[in-house]
């Protein structure tokens, strides 16, 4: 897919990091469009942090640049620093300052005018449901609220970017979905976010891009669904048949089958040709005299993708 | 530049909230220098007038040191201090604002002091106006020393063992409590360099009109050269600390 560089809030272009000997990050290029959420995933290690870093001004950069609206991140840093907003891994809000306060401060830092301040994290603590906590102190908020907040304070100026390092980590499943639900929403009103995270799934369920980095290296790039069809033509089929499931070792042997699994009552099969696999599964259940109780047909889940595509780098 | 400095006090007006109250600050800033001259005043029963600029000198250096160590160990420690090196800020101005609120506390905890000298010091301080402008440039130096020191201490769990390992041999070597002139050449040499020694030498004559061994426009110009290479060395420091 060809991308028009004068779309791209961000780009970077062969970023390198050298620790001494240790090279983490090797040459990493892309860019982030606007208004899209671009996913940077990878293992531990990988070199998504350095290079995430190295964009926002934490750590220098070895070789390579990168642009943020236009702006060089090492010659024009302070510019910079006004068009990005950041939400590190670990939410480091001041503990003794109130939810309205931490925000007033933030919008302080970048120099926003006293009212317009106000009105801005009123804003985004309806925004984000804390409204109603505005004089808690950060350090009695849950883990959730505390992210959730995190996030209002990368808002507060407005940024044409937001680099987000695992959002949602440590969350539960109820915070998670909501953070991901106003994650979304950002998108909608139009701000860029770059997304590193551990997880694969949610990444690949929100993102319009990933790009997955491994040992410094960016390995693949594109739309979730470009890289399922570049890196697997498997599908999955879950299936069950009653009375009973048949043996296993049948239905490996309907053609277009790469090898299935039975779990708690329900064989998994996978298939590199899903239309086809599902024909023949009707057509073996009515021959043996089966009937086919589910039958469910799914993409290869995006943990697997990953991990393939980390392991062939 | 006015709005680095406009954000400079924003940055201490927020540690001021965040760590006045801190048992570190509140302990170490304001009650040890203030028992300490309590007992040194009342111990020597009527308190020369000698003895009560040291006490304010040591009671601002404490403060401020103190107030350094919360808000930069504390904030490197829990990961917020990396926020402010995301604002579009110069690093001097962060070391401006964090100096800064280590200044309020630093004067904050040398007017008990100073209230305890006018009651028990029979006379009056000798040039009131004179003796404003030392503990404003006593403290502004003292807090970018605490600033910059604050900046070298890799280990948080450390930080007030090392603050302490610096500010008590200063007590005694820094013409707090002795005079320096008594020492003998080698302390002598020691003493001339310790920034403890040209404060004290400011409060000092500003407070009774009589010096030890420096003269008044050597000591205010040395203390003052002092805060502002502190500062621009903390501000280094922390452009050196992005890996």
């Amino acid at each position: 897919m060809s991308i028009d560089v004068d779309d791209c809030v961000l780009v970077a272009e062969g970023l390198v990091k050298k620790y001494g000997d240790l090279t983490a990050v090797d040459g990493v290029s892309f860019c982030v469009r606007r208004g899209e959420i671009f996913g940077l995933l990878g293992p531990n290690g990988a070199g998504k942090t350095s290079t995430v870093r190295m964009l926002c001004g934490l750590t220098r950069i070895t070789e390579g640049r990168a642009t943020i609206s236009g702006y060089d991140v090492v010659k024009d840093y302070r510019r910079v620093k006004e068009l990005i907003g950041v939400v590190p891994d670990l939410s480091n809000l001041y503990w003794e300052l109130t939810c309205l306060e931490n925000l007033l401060f933030c919008g302080e830092m970048f120099g926003i005018p006293r009212g317009e301040r106000f009105r801005r994290a009123e804003e985004l603590l309806k925004f984000f449901g804390l409204w109603g906590r505005r004089n808690d102190k950060f350090k009695d908020l849950s883990r959730g609220l505390k992210r959730r907040l995190t996030i209002a304070a990368a808002l507060i100026h407005k940024p044409a970017i937001v680099f987000m390092d695992e959002p949602t980590s440590g969350l539960d499943v109820m915070s998670r979905r909501v953070l991901w639900g106003k994650i979304a929403e950002l998108k909608r009103r139009g701000i860029s976010i770059l997304l590193t995270t551990h997880n694969v799934r949610e990444a690949f369920e929100v993102c319009d891009r990933v790009a997955i980095i491994n040992k410094g290296r960016i390995v693949a790039e594109g739309r979730p669904w470009e890289l399922r069809s570049a890196f697997s033509a498997e599908g999955i089929i879950e299936v069950s048949f009653r009375p009973r499931n048949p043996d296993v070792g049948e239905v490996e042997g309907l053609p277009g089958v790469v090898r299935v699994e039975e779990r708690q009552g329900l064989l998994k099969v996978i298939t590199s040709d899903a239309a086809a696999t599902v024909e023949e599964l009707a057509r073996f259940a009515r021959s043996r005299g089966y009937e086919l109780y589910l039958l469910n047909v799914r993409g290869v889940d995006a943990e697997e993708l990953f991990l393939k595509i980390v392991g062939e780098s | 530049m006015f709005s680095d400095l406009v954000r400079a006090v924003y940055i201490a007006k927020k540690d001021i909230k965040e760590y006045y109250l801190k048992p570190g600050s509140v302990s170490w800033g304001l009650i040890f220098p203030f028992v300490f001259s309590l007992a040194f005043m009342v111990r020597r029963g009527g308190v020369s007038v000698w003895l009560a600029p040291g006490m304010i000198s040591l009671a601002l250096f404490f403060g401020s040191t103190s107030m350094s160590a919360m808000a930069i160990v504390f904030e490197r420690r829990i990961g917020s201090f990396e926020r402010l090196l995301l604002f579009p800020v110069s690093y001097i101005c962060i070391a401006l604002g964090k100096s800064l609120s280590s200044f309020t506390l630093g004067v904050l905890s040398s007017i008990p002091v100073l209230i305890l000298a006018g009651l028990l010091v029979p006379t009056p301080p000798t040039y009131p106006s004179l003796l404003a402008l030392s503990i404003v440039l006593a403290t502004f130096t003292s807090s970018t020393l605490g600033v910059l020191i604050s900046f070298l201490i890799k280990d948080p769990s450390q930080t007030m063992t090392i603050f302490n390992i610096i500010r008590f041999p200063m007590m005694f070597l820094s013409n707090i409590v002795i005079p320096v002139s008594t020492f003998p050449a080698i302390l002598k040499f020691v003493s001339l360099l310790l920034p403890l020694t040209y404060i004290t030498e400011a409060v000092r004559y500003a407070y009774s009109g009589t010096y030890d061994i420096m003269p008044p426009e050597a000591s205010f110009t040395i203390t003052l050269i002092l805060g502002i290479i502190f500062l621009y060395l903390a501000s280094i420091i922390i452009k050196k600390s992005i890996p």
